[in-house]
């Protein structure tokens, strides 16, 4: 009775006043999404404009300046490099250190210390990035714990400002992601396990294959579908490298390598009002981040996965 | 880590050593990831139990050289703590109520099937997902709306998330149609039925949600900056301790080119240093997340399993 298709129902509107009540509770959580969510899109105009917030809408067009600017802009060129070079150290590491851990804790036969350690690697997920901003810089401070282990360890000699070594940046970003989330990434691959039959274990350990060789030829095939997934996917938010803490932990002496898009920005926005450039360099992100998503999908449908759009 | 020997007579030597050498490595990446996940917020700890000028001393990693209060005490005065911590507090606590009620009542209606407007609304609420304006065509809207310098600027906006609604739409499709059925038929109106059977009965996914919310609120400070920066009484938790972290950065910069001399007299001269403030301020933020952590972590891979069904 209630799988009627819409449009050969008898009459739209008159099926629509009996259901005034489902109306009345969706629609305006619906309009509120449109007002927050697609009405901003009309934004998009002040990338073309001149755009003064005391002239509004009524600004002048110019066009495709901003663009035109954009890419001729050194910095841009620099914040481009930034933004993907991050986005791939936390691509690989992200997917890397949550495969390895999470076949780790797989193997663990005692379920209180798999909880245990489980329960300690997901709580980063829920810190702010101010937290871990502020327990980032207290471990690499000169005299923090890091340099300490590092001498220790004779991999350096003085301890350094690491927050001030430009080329460290990325990798401190990458490794605090590794740090927050890798505990959290292991669930969806610890439930991809859960899911392969423990038949195929036990079969091949009767056959005489070492523990390895289970990973290798079990484990690893059983959770491909969901790497592959996640890898196409993430392939598809390459130009979101994280705001939060890049802002949070750049300083005059790492500037050249800590700019990301999302700081170019606010940068230019905030800072020096201009609007105009920092919605262009906005939109070209969204855009590039939406074709990305698109073929992402469109590749994943491919390959017979699961669409996800 | 106990090895069985016993069902494994037939391993041969090499595989026996391959076991031995495995627990090892079990044992060795577990503590490695345990320690390393505990250890900075030990360190914090420490630093902001210890007196603030020995703390630049060095050597502050296991436990307080010189015991001392002082660094909680100066920041509940001078960044005004219990007000941030109020304005968090109420923002996490509004935002919950809002989102779950809001998102349930939503969800419910756009999972009734025979709703002649479910598949368009459900796209427009699906799509926001993907889409993103974003910073300042969001900046002016805002503006637009005069919500900027308001407590709600920090609830209105965040109200409704499409991966919340997909993971209570779920939910919500597997209570049983005949419930709803009967109390339609006994006359009992929609929104009646939202109220006393779907949110009740929706009760563990909606713990799971109020928590994500919760956190996700507590820890945000970007929109403070954008929107409240010339409000002080409407300062979070988390932009106060924003702006802590960010003096300290300043600070141990200009330090750093001058080293010794000035900065002693400078550090001398007062009680607390940026990071000693900073440590306690860290801490004060974390523990909050700490007391509540127990509670999210029995629902959140609940959740998350939820969330990842599709339709």
């Amino acid at each position: 009775m209630s799988s009627v298709a819409i449009n050969r129902s008898p009459g739209f509107w008159k099926r629509l006043s009996t259901q005034r009540q489902l109306l009345w509770m969706s629609l305006p959580i619906v309009l509120y999404v449109i007002l927050f969510t697609y009405v901003p899109l009309a934004g998009w105009t002040m990338a073309f404009q001149d755009f003064k917030p005391t002239k509004g809408f009524a600004s002048p067009w110019v066009g495709v300046k901003w663009f035109a600017y954009l890419f001729s802009d050194e910095q841009f060129v620099m914040v481009m490099r930034n933004t993907l070079a991050m986005s791939f150290i936390n691509l690989i590491f992200g997917f890397t250190f949550a495969i390895g851990l999470a076949l780790t804790l797989n193997e663990v036969k005692s379920k209180r210390l798999k909880s245990f350690a489980q329960t300690v690697s997901y709580l980063p997920h829920f810190l702010s990035w101010v937290v871990v901003a502020g327990l980032v810089s207290t471990i690499l401070a000169s005299d923090g714990v890091f340099n300490i282990v590092f001498q220790w360890l004779g991999i350096i000699k003085e301890p350094k400002i690491w927050l001030g070594q430009p080329k460290a940046f990325w990798w401190i970003v990458g490794f605090t992601n590794v740090w927050k989330e890798v505990g959290w990434n292991t669930i969806i691959y610890l439930a991809a396990m859960s899911a392969i039959d423990p038949a195929l274990y036990e079969a091949a350990e009767i056959d005489g294959c070492g523990r390895l060789s289970r990973i290798r030829h079990i484990t690893l095939p059983g959770i491909k579908s969901t790497i592959v997934v996640l890898l196409i996917m993430n392939l598809g938010w390459i130009m979101e490298s994280g705001f939060e803490i890049q802002y949070l932990l750049r300083n005059g002496m790492n500037a050249d390598y800590s700019q990301s898009i999302d700081i170019y920005v606010v940068n230019y926005g905030m800072r020096q009002g201009n609007y105009s450039l920092a919605t262009a360099g906005g939109m070209f992100k969204s855009v590039v981040n939406i074709i990305l998503l698109l073929m992402a999908n469109w590749f994943s449908g491919k390959l017979g996965e699961e669409k996800l759009v | 880590m106990k090895m069985r020997f016993g069902g494994k007579l037939y391993l041969s030597k090499q595989s026996l050593l391959g076991e031995i050498g495995f627990s090892l490595y079990k044992a060795v990446t577990l503590t490695f990831i345990v320690l390393v996940t505990l250890y900075p917020f030990w360190n914090t700890v420490v630093i902001s139990f210890n007196q603030a000028v020995d703390t630049t001393r060095g050597g502050v990693y296991l436990w307080p050289r010189i015991w001392t209060f002082q660094n909680y005490k100066s920041i509940w005065v001078t960044s005004n703590i219990p007000h941030a911590l109020f304005i968090s507090v109420a923002r996490a606590v509004i935002s919950a109520v809002l989102n779950l009620f809001l998102t349930t009542m939503v969800a419910y209606a756009l999972s009734r099937k025979e709703f002649v407007l479910r598949k368009p609304f459900t796209l427009i609420v699906l799509l926001s997902m993907y889409v993103n304006a974003g910073l300042f065509p969001n900046y002016f809207l805002i503006r637009n709306l005069h919500l900027n310098g308001t407590f709600w600027v920090y609830v209105i906006p965040t109200m409704i998330s499409a991966f919340n609604f997909i993971v209570i739409r779920t939910f919500i499709k597997t209570i049983p149609e005949s419930l709803f059925e009967s109390a339609r038929i006994d006359g009992t109106s929609e929104f009646r039925i939202f109220l006393s059977f779907v949110l009740p009965l929706s009760k563990p996914v909606l713990a799971t949600v109020a928590l994500f919310v919760a956190v996700g609120a507590w820890n945000a400070w970007f929109d403070t900056l954008l929107y409240n920066s010339a409000k002080p009484e409407l300062f979070t938790l988390q932009y106060q301790l924003m702006a802590l972290l960010q003096q300290s950065m300043n600070q141990s910069k200009s330090a750093a080119d001058i080293n010794s001399a000035g900065m002693a007299a400078n550090i001398i001269a007062s009680t607390v240093t940026p990071m000693s403030i900073r440590a306690a301020g860290t801490i004060i933020a974390t523990v909050p997340i700490l007391i509540v952590y127990p509670f999210l972590q029995k629902y959140f891979v609940v959740g998350m399993n939820v969330g990842s069904i599709k339709e």
